[in-house]
Formats: structure tokens, sequence, C-alpha cells
């Protein structure tokens, strides 16, 4: 059969590669896993199970139940100072990815520029081909603590692009950018017209400080979609709930496609998520509390062991420079001779081939071990 | 958070974490964990160390009884005089006043169901105050003091690399 060529265009994923050869192996210590090792809170799970049980198993309205989008909204308001109109400004999707995917295509006419920020969750690049646009390369950099910068932009040609890509706390680097840190950000977006695609879905997972969203500041609210979900705050990742947040226009062109392609999000996953903003802020505190004391944990270990890694304040990951300095080298070597796996950096883009991406969301005592392996390694 | 809580929470977690890894996983010194867990154990607060056992794997023998006491107090004999005679019993593992249908919720473990039922029997019935007892024999645990004795150990079914 004949494939097109934007399916042509984009190489199998470099994470597959790893899960394969993790595969092959027994008494492995995975650090290599981009979702919770928590399971969702019991009573969001109790609410899908009780919404299966009374039927409810149809569609529901193409942006998602109306009830969940004013939980979302208040949720957000709240606790982002965002605001956004449950009716037509707020749009609940199978997990960020498909809304990142149909923001993709809603945004991007062929041979139009992305500008995607590296290292970067493995997504992006391919969404913007299969959108027939035409992804640009952003690289960020360990001195900058990976964080995105007006300088960065500007050197890498981001002014002709017409969409920016921003993911922060990132995947896989761990980064987390405060509001001065983003102004610039948002100054280039602004001077140049860009609209921003805020990938914010773990912005729950901040230790020590709030997180802010791009679009809280001056001027962008109008010029970006936001996107957050489930999947990581409530270790959700398989029940597929994500939402994307924006002026009302960009809404109704995303629900356009969103409307044909998918219909609406699934509906127990919907039942669950409400459950979850309404009452599970407590799991929460108490899944970040414990994700913040491993985060220590490993930089503790990583610093005593001598190995380099700028103080990631996001997400499940923390991103060392890989001893030696060969990534995919230093991360084959480990998982055969300890049998820990961690994913080299060059598979999340420019930037990455001499990082390595360690992943904490596993249980303390694994996480204590696979630092003793690795330690042994060294 | 305040450092004695978060070391609280931390030894709820798993009581033998080393000094070092709690140093490591919180913004304290080595020095200053033993500092705080001493003034959390001189103050009181923490009150000892001990391991969750699952008896079930033990070769021997374990009972242990969920006992409902109730009592009539008088203007000489409080709940505290009560209980503080209860307590001296080795045999009683945890003594509760507690709101609702009885007045004491008791628990006791013994090597035999004949040791505990002769204890209960003889020791704690006869009590003057003591009106009424019932008697609960566990027969299974499925979670104590918030850990889980389902076989969970591998049900890890997260995929091992994941983007």
């Amino acid at each position: 059969m004949k494939l097109s060529d934007r399916v042509e265009r984009v190489p199998p994923s470099g994470i597959r590669r790893f899960f394969e050869l993790a595969e092959e192996m027994d008494d492995v210590i995975s650090l290599g896993v981009g979702e919770p090792d928590f399971s969702a809170p019991w009573a969001a799970r109790e609410a899908a199970i009780q919404s299966l049980e009374r039927g409810r198993t149809s569609y529901t309205a193409n942006r998602g139940m109306r009830e969940l989008r004013e939980a979302i909204s208040d949720h957000v308001a709240a606790r982002y100072d965002l605001d956004y109109d449950p009716d037509d400004e707020v749009l609940v999707t199978t997990g960020v990815s498909e809304g990142v995917d149909v923001a993709m295509r809603a945004l991007v006419d062929p041979g139009d520029t992305v500008a995607v920020p590296q290292p970067s969750y493995i997504s992006y690049a391919p969404g913007v081909i299969f959108a027939d646009g035409d992804p640009l390369p952003v690289p960020t950099r360990e001195a900058d603590d990976f964080k995105l910068t007006y300088e960065r932009l500007e050197a890498s040609g981001a002014a002709d692009a017409g969409v920016l890509i921003t993911c922060y706390p990132n995947n896989p680097t761990g980064a987390v950018m405060t509001a001065s840190e983003l102004e610039p950000v948002a100054e280039f977006a602004r001077e140049h017209d860009l609209t921003v695609i805020s990938d914010e879905i773990y912005a729950d997972l901040s230790y020590g400080f709030d997180h802010t969203s791009v679009a809280t500041l001056p001027g962008m609210r109008e010029r970006t979609i936001v996107f957050n979900g489930f999947s990581k705050t409530y270790a959700m990742t398989g029940l597929r709930l994500g939402y994307a947040m924006a002026p009302p226009e960009a809404i109704a062109g995303m629900n356009r496609i969103h409307q044909y392609s998918m219909l609406s999000a699934p509906t127990t996953a919907q039942h669950a998520a409400l459950e979850a903003l309404r009452s599970c802020d407590d799991e929460v505190e108490e899944m970040v509390a414990t994700y913040n004391r491993r985060r220590n944990l490993v930089l503790s270990r990583f610093e005593e062991m001598g190995i380099d890694c700028f103080e990631a304040k996001g997400a499940f990951y923390v991103f060392p420079e890989a001893p030696g300095g060969d990534a995919e080298r230093f991360a084959e070597d480990l998982l055969h001779e300890q049998g820990v796996a961690v994913v080299p950096g060059n598979v999340f883009g420019e930037g990455g081939e001499d990082h390595l991406r360690v992943s904490y969301a596993t249980g303390t005592q694994d996480l204590k071990e696979a630092m003793d392996r690795i330690e042994a390694f060294l | 958070m305040t450092d004695k809580r978060e070391l609280l929470d931390l030894l709820l977690e798993n009581a033998r974490y080393s000094t070092e890894d709690l140093s490591r996983m919180t913004d304290l010194s080595e020095e200053e964990v033993v500092s705080t867990i001493e003034t959390l154990e001189d103050e009181g607060i923490i009150r000892g160390y001990q391991a969750v056992v699952d008896w079930h794997r033990v070769k021997k023998e374990h009972i242990r009884a969920e006992v409902e006491l109730n009592v009539t107090l008088d203007r000489d004999t409080g709940y505290d005089d009560i209980a503080e005679r209860l307590a001296r019993f080795p045999e009683v593992t945890t003594l509760q006043l507690v709101s609702g249908d009885y007045d004491f919720h008791l628990e006791v473990e013994g090597d035999s169901l004949q040791e505990v039922s002769n204890f209960i029997s003889e020791q704690v019935a006869p009590t003057p105050e003591i009106t009424q007892t019932v008697t609960h024999y566990v027969m299974e645990t499925y979670k104590d003091r918030g850990i889980d004795f389902e076989d969970g150990h591998d049900d890890d079914d997260r995929l091992s690399v994941s983007p």
C-alpha cells in the first residue's frame, strides 16, 4: 500500500527502540517512564465506575460535558488566574495529545513554520508535519537551565514562524519558567505576531513556586491556546482526557476538526475528571509532596556521584549530563550492565545528545535501588 | 510544611529511611534531621517505631481480636481510671475511647485463640466497671496502618519506557 508523504517524513520514535531494549531484560528498574506511578485517586475511579453503572455510555457534547467545562473554568480561575468562558472558550479533548494535534491542524497551513523548542516532548514536531507544516527547532541550553529565551528565539529564526510551542514545566528537562522569565518570550510573540500553543500539562507539578500560565501575561490571552489535562496531576494517563482553552474563534476552529475526527472525548473519563476536580485536591497535594521528595533524593544522589544536573523544578524529570558525553551509549550500557532504564536525551531533539532524562515517577525504594546501581555503574 | 511535619510524613511512610536519605529528600542537613527527630521524640510526638507484620506469613499462630467494651462510671471512677488499668496488660496492644455504641475499643493480641479468649474472660470481663464485652476475632487483614497486604509487588503495568 502506498503511504502518504507526511507519514514517510516522520521517523519512528527513538523512545520505541529503548522500550524494546528494556523489554528484553529481566529485573529492570525503569526511570524511563513518562507517566505517574500512582493510580488515579479512588474517588475519580469510583465516579467512572458509577457512570458506567448508570449507563452513561453515550457521546457527550462535542466540546465536553457542560458541567465539566464549568468545573475546568472554575479550577483554572482559582488556581492559575485564567479566565475562560465554559461555553465557548473550553474544549475537552482526548488527552492533550489530541488537543495539540487539532490545534496544529487548525492553525497551520501547508508550508507554515512552527517554532518548536528543543529538547521537547517527542510529539510536537511530528504533529507539525502531520499538519503539513515545517517544524523549526529552537534549541534551549543547560546554561539557561533549558529555559526558552528571547535570544534563542531570535537566533533560530523564530521571528518568521506563525506558531510557537511552549511546554513548561518541561518534558524531558523538568525546566520551568517563572512569570518574569516568560515575559521576554511573550514579548517576542507579540512583536512577531506568533500564536502560542502552551502545553501546561505539568503545571501542578511545580516545586517550591506557583506555576504561571503564559496566557496571563499582557497581550497574550488573545494569541495563546492553553492546554492542560488530567493525565499527570491526577494520574489518569490511560483515561485520555485533556482540555484546551482559548478565545472563541480558536476553540470554534479546533472544534470544527474535533467534532468530525473525535466527536467527543471519552464519556467515562469525563465523569472521572469532574470528580477529580471536585474532590481530589488532597490526593494531588500528597502526590506532589511525594514527587518533590523523590526529586530532592535524585538531585542529591547525582550531586554526590559527581553527575552534573541542573535543579529541575517541575514535572517528574531531571535531566543530568550523561557521564562521558554520549547519552545513547551511556543509557544502553547502563541498561545492559545494571538493569536501569533511562532515556537518552537525543530522542527529544537537538541539545539532548549529552543528557539523560531520568524520571522519578517510580516508588521511592526502587528509586533508591536505581541510584545505587547507577553509582555502581560509574 | 514545617520541618517536623515533613519528617513525620516521611517516617510514617517508612520509619527505616536512613538519616542520609531523609536529608536528601528534604531541605534539612543530616544533623538537622537527627536533632528534629530527637525533638519529636522528646516532645512525645513520636511514641515509637514498629514493623507492620503480615502474620499470615509467619508460621507461628498469632491471634488478634478487636474488643468493644461498655463501662459504667461512678463518682470515683472515670474513663481514665479504667483505661489506666486496662493499658497495663501487655496483651492489650491498642486502647481507645471511642464515640458511638460502646465506650472503649481494644485490640488484644496473643499466640492462640485460647490465650486471647482466656485473657478477655478472666482479666477484662470481670472488672467491676465493665458491663459488656463484644469480641471480634480478626480473620483476615487486607491493609494495616496504610500498608496494603495484597500481593502487589509486580502490578506496575506501565510501559517500561514511554514518552
